[in-house]
């Protein structure tokens, strides 16, 4: 089967699709982005997260179908575009980075857009920095097996501060 | 595999009749997962994330109609006033990307004895909406249920919606696990107190083959309960209603819990369930006369 959607911001076109292939497995096999992770394949650790249509998901449990003339936006969408030819990173990725929040990698895509969510939900419409127990509970489906859950909630704490000093500066 | 995309509930009904053994899919948190892991390869998937009718909750008489595809988010972010133990089940489905996606209408048709909503619905004395192209039939939860994943639906039918009755009392929902989130639970317990009946709700989740009511515990605190000014019960009474709800399980063992550890903790459940409904009285009083 076909299915048509947008991928950060732009329609693709995926042919031969078998219909019970995960919208992870299209991403990752057949588009070539592999920042979405696919660990456990069960929506246990939130390594595939994306957002779907604005609301974040395990790609892991979607259908491909169910994918036809959504949005889905990955880690990949997250950077601020290009500058100089060099892609430059996203707010909440900038502050990972800074945080020491990054130790193998593998949990971070899903991390990154979990993270961007709650920043959506909570700096973006002018609330305040989110408290370490929402951070917790945002954050709560995404498995990090380095143990570096104390810098990954610095982070998200640094980037909603930092969003909020920049809306102030602007 | 095909896989079948109706965009309305007619077009769903039907497909589901042209093709009674097609899976229905919504969130795919159950229905993906045995596809990944190759546990099952059904002929066709029903996608019914594109029917509105699912999609959508509003009054129903003095009740809610919450169709079948709400996703879990919505239930905490719409019903904390008419459903607060629905919502409470909901906070502790997952991760917030499985509560975006999963609904009770998947929760329904896995029928998972440890699915989080049925300890809800049973005490509430809630309907379950089913439809397919012969018409539509309400089943009460309390009906539903016949054996581990197996219920009364039949393999032409979609479940469609949950019929909650008014709310008139407390509700109370508690499950224990090994962390607050990313849980199936050990066990489950909810308490609705119908203020207007004076009668009482109880539900067990992972407790016995299917979800299950303690009968002798509803009638035993309906008795004992001070529906006028919501005396805090004595100890005894409290103590009593815990061993009901315990005698009511038919556990087993398994890699989540003992049975002897799952009936000490239906009781506990129970006894703070009804201590917090008693304090959810005092506080309604007004609601409740």
């Amino acid at each position: 089967m076909r299915v048509k959607f947008h991928l950060n911001g732009e329609e693709v076109t995926v042919d031969d699709i078998w219909p019970g292939e995960s919208l992870l497995y299209v991403l990752r096999e057949r588009l070539g982005f592999p920042g979405s992770k696919n660990a456990c394949e069960q929506g246990e650790c939130g390594s595939c997260t994306v957002y779907f249509d604005e609301e974040t998901a395990c790609a892991c449990m979607i259908a491909a179908g169910q994918a036809e003339g959504r949005s889905v936006g990955t880690v990949e969408g997250l950077g601020q575009g290009e500058n100089a030819g060099k892609r430059s990173l996203g707010f909440v990725q900038e502050a990972f980075v800074d945080a020491g929040a990054v130790q193998c990698g593998f949990c971070t895509p899903g991390l990154l857009i979990q993270a961007d969510d709650l920043l959506k939900r909570t700096v973006d419409v002018g609330m305040s920095t989110p408290g370490d127990t929402e951070i917790r509970e945002a954050l709560a489906g995404n498995l990090c097996r380095c143990t570096g859950y104390e810098k990954i909630v610095d982070a998200v704490r640094l980037a909603a501060d930092r969003h909020i000093e920049a809306r102030g500066n602007a | 595999m095909d896989f079948l995309s109706p965009s309305t509930l007619d077009e769903a009904l039907q497909a589901k009749s042209a093709h009674p053994e097609a899976v229905p899919i919504m969130g795919g948190t159950d229905v993906m997962v045995d596809i990944n892991f190759d546990r099952q390869r059904p002929p066709a998937l029903l996608d019914l994330t594109r029917v509105p009718e699912l999609a959508e909750w509003g009054p129903d008489g003095d009740g809610v109609r919450l169709g079948a595809g709400v996703s879990y988010t919505r239930i905490m972010k719409d019903l904390p006033e008419s459903a607060p133990a629905l919502v409470k089940a909901s906070r502790t489905v997952a991760s917030p990307q499985i509560r975006n996606r999963g609904t009770v209408g998947g929760n329904l048709g896995s029928a998972s004895p440890a699915g989080d909503v049925h300890p809800f619905l049973l005490a509430t004395d809630a309907r379950v909406e089913l439809a397919s192209v012969r018409g539509e039939r309400c089943v009460p939860a309390r009906e539903f249920y016949l054996s581990p994943r197996k219920t009364v639906q039949q393999p032409d039918e979609l479940i469609t919606a949950v019929l909650l009755p008014a709310r008139t009392g407390p509700q109370q929902f508690a499950k224990i696990g090994t962390r607050n989130a990313m849980v199936i639970a050990v066990t489950s317990f909810s308490l609705v107190l119908d203020a207007a009946r004076r009668t009482v709700g109880t539900g067990l989740g992972a407790a016995a083959p299917t979800p299950v009511r303690a009968g002798s515990a509803e009638e035993f605190l309906a008795a004992e309960f001070d529906w006028e000014g919501a005396r805090m019960p004595s100890k005894a009474t409290v103590d009593h209603f815990g061993e009901l709800v315990a005698a009511a399980a038919r556990p087993i063992d398994d890699q989540r819990g003992s049975a002897a550890y799952r009936r000490h903790a239906l009781a506990v459940m129970a006894r703070r369930a009804l201590s917090w409904s008693v304090i959810d009285y005092r506080k309604e009083g007004v609601r409740c006369v």
